[in-house]
């Protein structure tokens, strides 16, 4: 009874807000959908087919692959997390001079005397960090439905890999607002690579762009962070993402 | 009007040539088989087709004319005394035949997919949002070289290596064993050979990434929380939280 009452609430809703002028100006014939909206099996086919989202869904996928229940979401969400993260991240970079002298300043005004700074800043930096811990529950999740088996084999190897990039793209921000947590925590990671074999002192030169770290580090972890990590991700994640279709969707259930 | 190929033609004649040194020589070639050489007999000596299918060619070739009812054999003698016939294969009907798909259970992306991932993208935002109004991201003092900090960490995600680092040589705890552990996580999918995908088959691989995941979680954990001055461990209800994210 209770049920019947909400779901004829609901369709009494649904009546009101499709017969309102707001809704009408959208889906009416010639109006942004060229010729109107009406739900039928065709016209939801064709919202995927004729749009840019065919590019990543096909029409139909299994039920199964909608259970929030299934994937928790989690792939999708690191993606989500990752367009987050660059759009606050453009936002970040019209205030800031990858400068040792400048760098931390440009911070501390960005906080407390730009409009939206300070949130923006926050956003981007929570952002980043459940960015790490979803990618890494994303490939627990996989694992344990044993979605890496055939044919999905190669496309796990690629999923370590957009593992390893989120935590190098991480590590490359943590030197940024070059205050104190900045440069100590990544003294010690750097220091750390610099024990890698045969190499170790020429990998450390490398990454730092010097003996120590200055402001030539501060420079190339700039770069590395906003333009050469992420453009090799999103190379991977096409893969990652064309590889999931190919390969027949997401795995079904066990 | 099509050239055969050299090769082709060559064989062709080859096994031409063979076929007829193997009946004797004298018959013409292309003339239709007499009703007197059954089949069977003639390419007796070719070692290609296995007896038993051999032998059932004879006995399909030595069987009585079909049953009355069944269509008339044309004229030009087909049937089991006019042609050789032999059957080499049979093809199951489920191989070849069966090609209707099996049906999926399937759902339209708009709106069911669509909608699902709208709403965790708008409730990761909103958490984001909710979360940097009342949590400021750390900017300590502006980076002192002369001033190390005590303890130094490495970002939280590093801290299970840094964590190694007091137990092993630097390039043991550096590079060794996280090389190997990520060595064997991108070959998970080629070292694991068990097709199923049923948690009760795979007890051995679950336990092992268990195992694993927790060895870097603990280790994370203790990095993080149990880790102060000198990076000795304290407990942080003791000796208070030496963390930063």
């Amino acid at each position: 009874m209770a049920d019947d009452k909400k779901s004829g609430g609901m369709s009494q809703l649904t009546e009101q807000v499709q017969a309102s002028q707001a809704w009408s100006s959208i889906f009416r014939p010639g109006s942004i959908f060229r010729k109107g909206y009406s739900d039928s099996p065709r016209n939801r086919s064709y919202v995927i087919m004729n749009s840019v989202l065919y590019h990543l869904h096909p029409v139909k996928v299994k039920r199964h692959a909608v259970k929030v229940s299934y994937t928790l979401c989690l792939g999708g969400l690191s993606f989500f997390l990752f367009i987050h993260l660059t759009v606050t991240g453009i936002f970040l970079m019209f205030f800031y001079r990858p400068t040792a002298a400048q760098a931390w300043n440009d911070i501390q005004t960005l906080q407390t005397a730009v409009g939206f700074g300070l949130i923006v800043r926050n956003m981007h930096r929570w952002a980043a960090h459940l960015m790490v811990l979803s990618v890494f529950l994303h490939m627990a999740r996989v694992f344990y439905h044993g979605a890496y088996k055939p044919p999905r084999e190669f496309n796990w190897v690629i999923g370590v890999m957009l593992l390893q990039f989120t935590l190098l793209l991480s590590f490359t921000g943590y030197l940024l607002p070059w205050d104190q947590l900045a440069l100590w925590a990544v003294t010690v990671g750097t220091n750390m690579m610099g024990f890698t074999p045969v190499f170790g002192e020429q990998v450390r030169f490398v990454l730092l762009g010097g003996v120590e770290i200055g402001t030539d580090t501060l420079l190339r972890w700039y770069t590395l962070h906003v333009l050469m990590l992420p453009f090799v991700l999103v190379i991977f994640l096409a893969i990652h993402f064309w590889r999931v279709r190919k390969d027949g969707g997401i795995s079904g259930p066990l | 009007m099509t050239e055969i190929p050299e090769h082709l033609r060559k064989r062709a004649e080859a096994a031409k040539a063979k076929a007829q040194a193997a009946a004797g020589g004298d018959t013409p070639t292309g003339d239709a088989p007499s009703a007197d050489a059954p089949a069977g007999t003639a390419p007796a000596g070719d070692e290609k087709i296995p007896s038993h299918l051999l032998d059932r060619g004879t006995a399909a070739a030595d069987m009585p004319a079909p049953p009355a009812g069944a269509p008339a054999a044309p004229a030009g003698g087909s049937g089991p005394d006019g042609h050789n016939q032999r059957l080499l294969t049979v093809v199951k009907s489920g191989s070849i035949q069966d090609t209707r798909a099996t049906p999926v259970d399937k759902v339209h992306v708009w709106p069911h997919l669509l909608v699902a991932e709208f709403l965790s993208a708008l409730v990761i935002t909103l958490f984001l949002l909710l979360f940097s109004i009342f949590v400021n991201a750390p900017l300590l003092e502006l980076a002192d070289f002369n001033k190390t900090p005590n303890p130094s960490k490495a970002p939280w995600y590093f801290l299970g290596l840094q964590e190694l680092l007091t137990m092993f040589h630097p390039m043991v705890a550096g590079v060794t064993i996280p090389g190997i552990g990520l060595f064997l996580l991108i070959m998970a999918p080629y070292i694991d050979k068990n097709p199923s995908k049923r948690p009760e088959d795979r007890k051995f691989a679950i336990s092992l990434m268990t195992i694993h995941l927790m060895f870097w979680s603990v280790l994370v954990m203790i990095g993080s929380f149990f880790r102060g001055p000198g990076f000795n461990f304290v407990f942080p209800w003791n000796a208070g939280l030496f963390f930063e994210l």
